[in-house]
């Protein structure tokens, strides 16, 4: 036994001459920023070379990005974090979860966070709906991230077998009902259109780009307390009641929630399918026939048409971390905000790059050109003609007008307990599509059970 | 018999005390929490607990959907109980003759239930599915009806309770056949030379003789269906069409991880937790006077 002490003992010091030599390593360490997400897939790739592109531009910090499921799971796994008081600096949370985040108490918002650390940013320079949307007061809460809207595909195949010009999408919702019907009658696919997200294309969306509210109280934006869902309107009744007798001639066929309904676009059963913008990319890769994209249709007169909304997701920063720490995440953020960083992300995700900066820049290279269906989104937010225009040194006439109108009722949504209302009316438009309540029960009913919701959220939420 | 007594007061109570901390940690805390957070209305983030005394069960009580999703529960659990015991005895049975390749079938009988249910709901998602589905394009050739469980509330049911049953077998099948094998030889022969068919054996002597374990199964895959059967749902149809799918469970999950009202979830589990206590408890009442170990 003797023999070994000394060799023991040797350890020890070398061990503690090892630990003695990596500590001053240590103390230069990066500060760790930790990002937890949903991207998936090629999305997910993306997100962690961005991140790899800021943690190599700098020495003092190391963002982490860390996967944690769906968008819903992701929350749920924040939330639990900052319960036990070890959030993560920064999480990304969907569209619906906004009003949720907002009034936690739990965060640190973004306008905050930059004056704090004396970063100035341009939010004037970024796209109104996308920032308007996740802005109170005049202030940003969070940062804009991945943000898309939904706008209309279409398979230029099947519309060349019908006899009809495959450069010329539907514009009103009668086209697409007419469209269908010839397409059906020259064999071409099984069925007219279908639609993915139920309620972000078909409820939210049709409000808002008509010009309808969705909510009193300013869809929401103006109060917490009385607010009340007014989908069942004769204007909600008009499309729905339309989607629903479609259903007959296979003029539209309900593919399911989320994204479930594309590979009816993708295998060709449907010709036309409305669906986040930034599915181009993905489809570009699976469609293996010759397709275009649109924007969303109209109804036509009396009503108004106005601009879409976004959907997506934010990155939103929470409280609970030391305040030194907040530096590299405002570093972070400030780093996402910049033009080419957008760029590079819309490029390389088919989410929109949502500073003017960025668009006039892409546009200055001929990307939209180029990439005429990406700049789908961008026209239908912000209400210019759906053709992308000349880059501005090549351009000779005047920029061209707006189409579409910015309105209230189509600058977003906010309403408490939002993922509930969701499930609620893609509920009931399930009964309603399968034959189980009439249109007008459908709609009255998901509208009782979402001001429960509503009703319930304020309580919560009550000062 | 020699009764022990143990010597002190303290010995017999360390022997007990792991058993007793396992059980308060893992059974009575989670509990006891649920039922605290039932009487509360909390944000997400927390910050502040607002009491609202029995106002959770109320408004469930008061909720048309929370009926719907008690009798989608017990049409589901009934369903899957039927389906996946009546057909696990059967097979059973039929795997218990003397056939060639016995070891084999009996091993392969086995594999359902080493499939995790979410993954059990993708292959039969895989299979249905109205849009890309391999049943329902064959199926188009055969009949115009369209099988759409996307629109059809009582497809999607059937779908479900299938799918579940299906990753149950095995389980049931594992335990009927230890319960066959200990079916005594020589009452079987007995009853050969009585001149007793395969179905008056299995009606007369099978039944009455496994009935411990049929019992035993009945109870234990009710309280699966109620309480764990998620994975397939949840893969599948989302509870959907409409409500049609959501069982208390689902709902249960859905409106406390997803809705983020912690106080209505933990009300529904104190609720199914009673229902599925209650049950048992009749269960072990009544069903169990005509067992016979």
């Amino acid at each position: 036994m003797k023999a070994f002490v000394p060799l023991g003992r040797s350890l020890a010091v070398l061990l503690g001459a090892v630990l003695l030599l990596a500590l001053p390593g240590r103390a230069h360490a990066k500060t760790e920023v930790h990002f937890w997400h949903a991207m998936t897939g090629a999305l997910a790739e993306a997100l962690e070379t961005q991140v790899k592109q800021f943690n190599d531009s700098q020495n003092d910090y190391e963002v982490k990005p860390v996967r944690k499921g769906s968008y819903a799971e992701t929350l749920t796994a924040a939330i639990a974090a900052y319960r036990q008081k070890n959030p993560p600096h920064i999480v990304q949370v969907f569209d619906v979860g906004t009003q949720t985040m907002m009034l936690s108490g739990a965060v640190y918002p973004v306008w905050e966070l930059m004056r704090d650390n004396e970063i100035k940013i341009d939010w004037n320079d970024f796209i109104k709906p996308v920032v308007g949307y996740y802005t109170k007061d005049g202030k940003l809460y969070s940062m804009p991230y991945n943000s898309s809207t939904p706008i209309f595909y279409y398979n230029k195949d099947a519309f060349k077998k019908a006899g009809l010009d495959p450069e010329k999408p539907p514009r009103t919702w009668p086209e697409v009902e007419s469209f269908s019907k010839k397409i059906i009658a020259a064999g071409a696919t099984k069925c007219g259109f279908s639609t993915g997200w139920p309620s972000w294309t078909m409820v939210e969306n049709m409000h808002a780009t008509h010009d309808q509210p969705f909510a009193s109280k300013h869809n929401g934006f103006d109060a917490v307390e009385g607010v009340e869902l007014l989908i069942n309107g004769e204007f909600g009744l008009k499309h729905i009641g339309a989607l629903n007798a479609w259903q007959k001639d296979n003029v539209f066929s309900y593919g399911g929630r989320t994204g479930t309904a594309d590979p009816k676009f993708v295998n060709g059963d449907c010709a036309m399918y409305i669906q986040s913008s930034a599915l181009i990319s993905g489809f570009a890769k699976s469609i293996k026939f010759d397709w275009g994209t649109g924007e969303l249709p109209h109804w036509g007169a009396p009503y108004k048409k106005a601009t879409s909304i976004i959907g997506g997701a934010t990155l939103w920063v929470l409280k609970g971390k030391p305040a030194p720490e907040y530096k590299g995440v405002a570093r972070f953020l400030e780093y996402l905000a910049k033009p080419e960083q957008q760029m590079w992300w819309h490029v390389n995700t088919g989410y929109l790059a949502v500073s003017n900066t960025a668009v006039r820049n892409l546009e200055q290279g001929y990307h939209f050109v180029k990439n005429p269906k990406q700049y789908t989104a961008f026209a239908q937010l912000t209400g210019l003609p759906p053709t992308p225009p000349a880059a501005l040194k090549d351009r000779k006439a005047a920029p061209p007008k707006p189409e579409r109108v910015a309105t209230p009722n189509s600058s977003g949504l906010r309403l408490g307990n939002f993922v509930q209302i969701r499930d609620v009316i893609e509920g009931e438009l399930e009964n309603i599509y399968g034959g189980k309540k009439s249109v007008k029960q459908g709609l009255d009913e998901a509208v009782a059970k979402s001001n429960a919701l509503l009703k319930e959220f304020a309580a919560t939420y009550k000062q | 018999m020699k009764r022990t007594v143990f010597p002190g007061r303290i010995l017999p109570y360390l022997l007990v005390a792991p058993q007793v901390a396992v059980t308060i940690v893992f059974f009575f805390w989670p509990a006891g929490k649920s039922l605290y957070l039932s009487v509360f209305k909390s944000p997400p983030f927390g910050g502040r607990d607002i009491f609202v005394g029995i106002d959770n069960f109320v408004a469930l009580l008061s909720d048309g959907d929370y009926y719907a999703s008690v009798v989608n529960s017990f049409v589901f659990a009934g369903g899957v109980t039927v389906l996946s015991v009546a057909g696990g005895l059967v097979v059973s049975v039929l795997a218990n003759q003397k056939i060639r390749g016995l070891g084999f079938y009996r091993t392969a009988l086995l594999w359902p239930y080493g499939i995790a249910p979410a993954v059990a709901g993708i292959i039969f998602l895989f299979i249905f599915h109205p849009a890309y589905g391999v049943l329902p394009y064959a199926l188009s050739f055969v009949t115009a009806y369209e099988f759409n469980w996307l629109l059809k509330g009582w497809i999607a049911m059937t779908l479900v309770i299938v799918a579940t049953s299906w990753t149950q077998l095995g389980y049931n099948i594992a335990f009927f056949l230890a319960g066959l094998q200990a079916i005594p030889t020589s009452v079987m022969e007995a009853a050969s030379v009585d001149g007793a068919g395969p179905i008056r054996k299995f009606t007369a002597i099978i039944v009455p003789m496994i009935s411990p374990v049929t019992f035993y199964l009945v109870v234990v895959n009710m309280v699966f269906a109620f309480f764990s059967a998620f994975g397939v749902i949840h893969a599948v149809t989302q509870g959907g069409p409409g409500n049609a799918t959501t069982i208390m469970v689902f709902k249960l999950w859905k409106d406390g991880f997803i809705g983020l009202n912690l106080g209505s979830s933990a009300a529904q589990s104190v609720i199914l937790m009673a229902v599925v206590i209650g049950m048992t408890m009749l269960q072990f009442r009544f069903a169990e006077k005509r067992v016979t170990y």
